[in-house]
This record gives structure tokens, sequence and C-alpha cells, in this order.
């Protein structure tokens, strides 16, 4: 009895004094806002923006609603994160690996740029990118094409855009392709576990993959159109790329800015993680036969993910909340459209600041929660 | 019985005397912008990131501008020294939100008057420091001569947070053409964007335009477009809730077009004390009670012309003599074909 309310009473003030903190600050807020003639709600979000947006994934102008805006804003948020994070992931296992590789100018190269990148503030790499970088590029009508097809301009990178028909059946030829893959795969496991032969399954599973979609061409039941970027005149010296896609620079120098610092900080997490499975692994599994290939697959890369992922995740954390810095190039971002443009016209900080806090919040723990559960899905299962 | 009545008119005049003389010290009681600002010893304004002709920092950290001047004037009259201003640079994002908060009790930052922010976000517009509206500025070379020229794919460059991004889309879209907006938070890079070739056009108020020229590579390969595509009068701001300060603020600034519309300056302020003409003297204290009703002395408005100058002094010297619009335009007096009247200081 006594034990329980001796327990209790700590859990309690805790919980007043949150509770009090909270309170006070509300009220507060409130009584500054009714001083000042500022009245409080969400309403807004049903009103029309008037204005527009430079880059935008789903259709929108200035006549939608305030609440479809901060939904092109979170959009193009996600849209840097993930490429951020795909990019920084690529980089960052590069060259983990490569600080660990015997050849000596591979080695440095790699320690060289990880201490560059890393010690030098984000937001000034992002000015280098923006401001030093991609400005030198040429104007439109100067540039050599890219890869025959695209060209990359101070107004942006112009690529092909592809018009589908009937992309739906390619979505469903490539879902068929995994299915059969996964099937496959299982068979594969229990071939070898029965009989001990090898099917070759990568090399399988690429060619379903391949095939499959290749199928709906062949037949004609997915066609494809390519509309390539046409130079088109503006004024005497103006010109853009016409028809085609246009990747705005200021995506380009956001994701280039991430993901090589970023990918810093994966490059020592990776390299820890290799470092962090002991040598007498890798002797013990070359002892029973393994190739080079097996022993890096089946031995080195399980144990070192366990300690790779969990610091890795708060990099990702890190990646999404830093793409915030969008706001200073101009690359609409859910700042910049939302806690930017669409508060200044409607003058609701609180209501504004609280959503896009909120959202940011929710962004981390859906990161969390997914990279928590690849976490656990690679733990040591205790048999 | 009539006795009686007349002793009563007699003490109720007497009261109301009483009364009237004790407003002045009512309102310093009352205001309670005045009274801090009084107590810190200078007035917190808020002004641009640097906009020549408006609100500029030198080298050595000098603030100079039209919008300065407004705030020196409200120093002179509330502090007496228009050297006594603190100035916060805001960039257009910040201003509000800074002035809301009580960071700064005067916002003087080429800010457009319109509906929405003078009655939705608890501010308010005092009145207007420079007629303005939205321009656009190309590239010589382009052969745009006009806002009609534009086309479809056309990308423009502005600030944001601003009504010229509103304005843009309006346009545009009466045009109907298609445009890309590309927007930055600080002038600075709005202007390096464009110089760079990021953008066709850079669109902002003209008077922005023209200062922002000279911060340019090569000024003189870029042209403003003659087309005004709207009305932008800017003008200084203050937090809604204290009625005496808004009337300081209003009232140094109609001093100021006052004062020239009756020709005095900070050169002959003094000596205008002596004028025939009782709106004159008024303007520099020399009758009636003005002052009294803010809670300030009868120099205040004095002070204002002496040290800070009247409006086209400040015009002069900010606008005309730095080259950025040597033409007054519609911010001429009312009486020499502009559209500056303010109501009479009496």
């Amino acid at each position: 009895m006594n034990h329980r309310i001796k327990s209790i009473i700590p859990q309690l003030l805790t919980l007043l004094f949150v509770v009090a903190v909270i309170g006070f600050f509300t009220i507060n807020a409130q009584l500054n806002m009714d001083e000042r003639g500022i009245d409080f709600g969400y309403g807004f979000l049903s009103q029309e923006s008037s204005f527009d947006v430079q880059f935008s994934l789903i259709e929108y102008d200035g006549s939608h609603s305030y609440a479809k805006a901060y939904l092109v804003g979170l959009l193009n948020t996600i849209l840097v994160s993930v490429l951020g994070i795909i990019f920084c992931t690529i980089i960052g296992v590069i060259v983990g690996i490569a600080r660990l590789s015997p050849n000596y100018l591979i080695r440095n190269t790699a320690a060289w740029y990880v201490e560059f990148f890393r010690n030098v503030p984000l937001l000034l790499q992002i000015f280098f990118w923006y401001y030093a970088a991609l400005r030198a590029l040429p104007l439109p009508e100067n540039t050599e094409a890219l890869f025959g097809v695209t060209y990359l301009t101070v107004k942006g990178y112009y690529i092909p855009r592809l018009i589908w028909e009937n992309f739906d059946i390619l979505v469903y030829s490539i879902l068929a392709a995994v299915i059969s893959i996964i099937f496959i795969r299982n068979y594969a496991r229990k071939l070898q576990e029965e009989k001990g032969q090898q099917l070759p399954v990568l090399l399988i599973s690429v060619g379903l993959l391949f095939i499959f979609p290749a199928i709906t061409f062949v037949t004609g039941m997915v066609q494809l159109e390519v509309a390539l970027p046409v130079l088109k005149q503006l004024s005497k010296t103006s010109f853009i790329y016409a028809e085609g896609l246009s990747v705005p620079p200021e995506l380009l120098a956001l994701v280039l800015a991430l993901s090589l610092y970023t990918a810093t900080f994966v490059a020592e997490c990776v390299r820890a993680g290799v470092q962090g499975v002991s040598k007498g692994q890798k002797e013990a599994a070359a002892s029973i036969g393994l190739t080079p290939n097996q022993i890096l697959k089946l031995v080195i890369m399980p144990q070192a993910l366990r300690i790779i992922i969990p610091p890795t995740t708060n990099q990702y954390l890190n990646l999404t909340k830093n793409s915030s810095l969008a706001a200073a190039i101009a690359y609409p971002d859910l700042v910049l459209i939302f806690a930017g443009t669409a508060l200044m016209q409607t003058g609701r900080a609180i209501e504004i600041v609280s959503i896009t806090m909120l959202t940011y919040l929710t962004l981390s723990l859906a990161i969390s929660l997914l990279m928590n559960w690849y976490n656990k899905k690679i733990a040591i299962k205790e048999k | 019985m009539l006795r009686t009545l007349k002793t009563l008119m007699y003490l109720l005049t007497s009261i109301a005397l009483l009364v009237s003389f004790e407003t002045g010290a009512f309102a310093a009681k009352k205001s309670k912008t005045l009274k801090k600002t009084q107590k810190m010893g200078f007035v917190r304004c808020g002004v641009s990131q640097g906009l020549p002709g408006f609100s500029n920092a030198d080298a050595s950290g000098n603030w100079t501008g039209v919008d300065v001047d407004l705030c020196r004037a409200v120093a002179a009259a509330t502090l007496g020294d228009s050297g006594k201003v603190k100035f916060f640079p805001l960039s257009a994002k910040e201003r509000f939100t800074a002035l809301t908060s009580g960071e700064i009790d005067v916002l003087s930052r080429n800010t457009t008057w319109t509906l929405s922010r003078d009655a939705d976000i608890g501010l308010t517009f005092v009145g207007v420091n420079f007629y303005d509206g939205q321009g656009f500025m190309v590239r010589k070379s382009s052969g745009i001569t006009s806002v009609n020229q534009f086309k479809a794919g056309v990308s423009a460059c502005t600030n944001l947070g601003t009504t010229t991004e509103l304005n843009m889309r309006d346009f545009f879209n009466s045009k109907g053409i298609k445009y890309e907006p590309v927007t930055f938070e600080k002038a600075d890079e709005v202007v390096a964007a464009y110089d760079a070739g990021r953008c066709d056009t850079y669109t902002t108020d003209k008077s922005g335009l023209a200062a922002q020229r000279i911060k340019l590579s090569k000024p003189n390969d870029h042209i403003v477009l003659p087309e005004t595509i709207s009305k932008e009068p800017l003008g200084p701001v203050v937090r809604q809730g204290d009625a005496v300060w808004e009337d300081i603020v209003r009232w140094s600034l109609n001093v100021m077009i006052e004062a020239e519309e009756y020709g005095v300056t900070s050169a002959n302020a003094d000596s205008m004390k002596s004028s025939e003409n009782p709106a004159v003297k008024r303007l520099v204290g020399a009758e009636g009670e003005l002052g009294a009703a803010f809670g300030l002395d009868n120099d205040w408005s004095l002070r204002i012309i002496k040290q800070v100058g009247n409006y086209g002094e400040s015009y002069k010297r900010n606008i005309a003599d730095t080259g950025i619009l040597p033409d007054r335009g519609p911010n001429q007096l009312w009486t020499k074909g502009g559209i500056l009247y303010v109501p009479p200081a009496r």
C-alpha cells in the first residue's frame, strides 16, 4: 500500500507538471492573440490559396485550396527525402567499403571525401551546389545534349517525357513477375535444403523482371511514346526546352547536397558495421569452403547490418529534417510553400507552424517505424 | 435660478477643461508602447534587409532611406532624438510575426497595405509613404519591350511571402500564359538568380526593381517594362490595440508630408515659428497643443522637421539623388499633380 502510493505520487506530480506547462503556454498564447485581435482556427485550409508553385507532383494552381498547397509541399519534401535517402545510401555504402579497401589510393580518397563533406556546414554546401556549381551551367540554347536526349542547363535538367498507354497493365506485369520470383526463391531454398542443388536465383529473377513487361510491349497491350525536349524560343535571347520534362535546378542542388553530406555519415556507419564483425567469422566461413561472395552475403553482411541499421536510421531522419533547408534555394518544399508563402498570405502563424511541426514529426516517426521493422527482421533470432 | 445655472455651467466647463488637460498624461499612461519606448530609450523599427532608397545600411551600419526616415521621425517625436532608433532587418516572411509578437513596435519596410493584412492578422496600417505598383524587369537583349510579349514557359523570379506572388498569378492567368514562379526568401537571392539567367524576368514593386537594378552585374543591360500590373501602396504598420501609438506613427508621417506642402524644411523650421500662416505655426508648435493628445510635448512636430526633414527632402535625399527614381510620379504633392494628400494637422 505504502509502496504503491510512493511510486504513484512522483508520476502524478510529473503528469500535473506537464499539463500545467502545456496549459500555461496555451492560455498565454490565447490571451496574447485576444489582446491583438488575432483569431484562431483551421478554417483557412479550405480557402483558395491564390498563389502558384514552381514545381508540383500533383495537379495544382492558385485556384486550389491551402490544404492542397500543403499536400504539394509535403509531396515535394517526401520526393527530395526519398531521392536523398536512395543516393546517400548508394554513395555511403560504396565509400564505406572503399574506406576498408587494401588499395592506398581508394582508401585515402574515401577518407578525404568523408572528412571534407561532413565537416562543412550543410547550408553552405547547398549554397555551393546551387549558386556556384549549377549557376555555371550554360543557357538552354548553348547546351550540348547529354546522353543524346537530355539537356543540363542553368534553367533546369530537361529530360524526355514518357507518355504511357495502359500503364496499369505494365504495373500488373511487374507485380506478376515479383510474385513468381518469390515462388521461385522459395522453391530454390527447398531444393537446396532437400537435395543440396543450387538454382541461379538472381539470374532468373532479373530475367523474369525483364521478360514479363517485355511481353506486354510486344503484344501491344502497353504502348510508350517519348516526348523529347525541343528547344523553344521565348524571346530574342531567351530559350527553354518544351515538350519534355524539366527537373528544376533547385531540386538537383538539394538532392546533391543532401546525399553527398549524409553519405559521409552513412559511410562511417557501414565501415563501423563491417569492422564490427570479428575476423574469426570470415576465417571460419572460408574454412568450410564458402566462396568470398558467399562469405560476404551469408556471413559478414547479416552481422554487419545489425550494427549498421540503427545509426543509419538516425541519418535518414536527419536528412529528412535537413531537407527543410530547401527554402534557402527556392525549392518549393513544405517549409517554403506552407510555412513560407501560405503563412505569409494568411498570417496564421500558430496554426501553420503547428501543422508543419506535426508533419515532420509524423514523417520522422514513419521512417523510424519502417527502419525498426527492418532492424527487427535482421536481428538475431534466438532459437 | 439663472445664477445657479450659470455657476453650474462654469463648473462644468472648468471640469471639462481640467479633463482635457489631463488627456495628455492620460494618453501617455494608456499607450503601453509609448511608455515602453520611452523607458528603453529607443524606437524598435523593422526594416528591409537592404533596399536602396527605402532602408539600406552602409558599410558602417548607418541606415538610410524613406522607410528609415519614418522611424527616425517617430524617434524624434517621442524621444527627442532621431538617432534613437534600433533597426531590425527582416525578410518579407518574418516581418508581420516580428511585429505581432512584440519584437518591434513599428514596421517600416516597403509593405503593401491590403485588406486582409489590415483586418486579419492583428496589424494596423497607418498611412502610405510610397505609392508603388508591380512591374517587370527583363534583359534588354531579349527584345521584350512590353508585358504582352511574354510567352508560355517564361520563368519569373520574385520574393517569397509578398503580394507580388499573388499579383503575378493574377496577371499571367488573365493573359493565359503558363509561367514558372521561382520564389526566394531574400531579395539578394532573387537578384542573384535573375542575374545568372535562372529567370527570364524579375518582378516586384517598380521602386524595388529600380533599386535592385543597381545591384546587378551590368545594370544597363536590363530594362523595367513600362506596364504596372497592380496597386502597391507601401506604408508603415503597427500592432493592433494601441490606438495612441498608432496615431503617433500616423501623424509623424503626415507631418512630414504637410511640412512639404507648406514649404517648411529642416533649414527654415525654426524661423517658421513667426510665420503669418496659422497652419504653419501649428506645424512647428508655435500655436495649438497638438502634441498633448499623444502625451507628447508641443515641439514633437518641429523636431521631426528639423531632424529628419519634410517628405520632399527625404525623397530627394534617398530616392531622387541616388538615381533610383528621380521622377516622383504619383508620390508628388496633390498640389503638384501627385496623389500625396494628408488630413490637416490641427
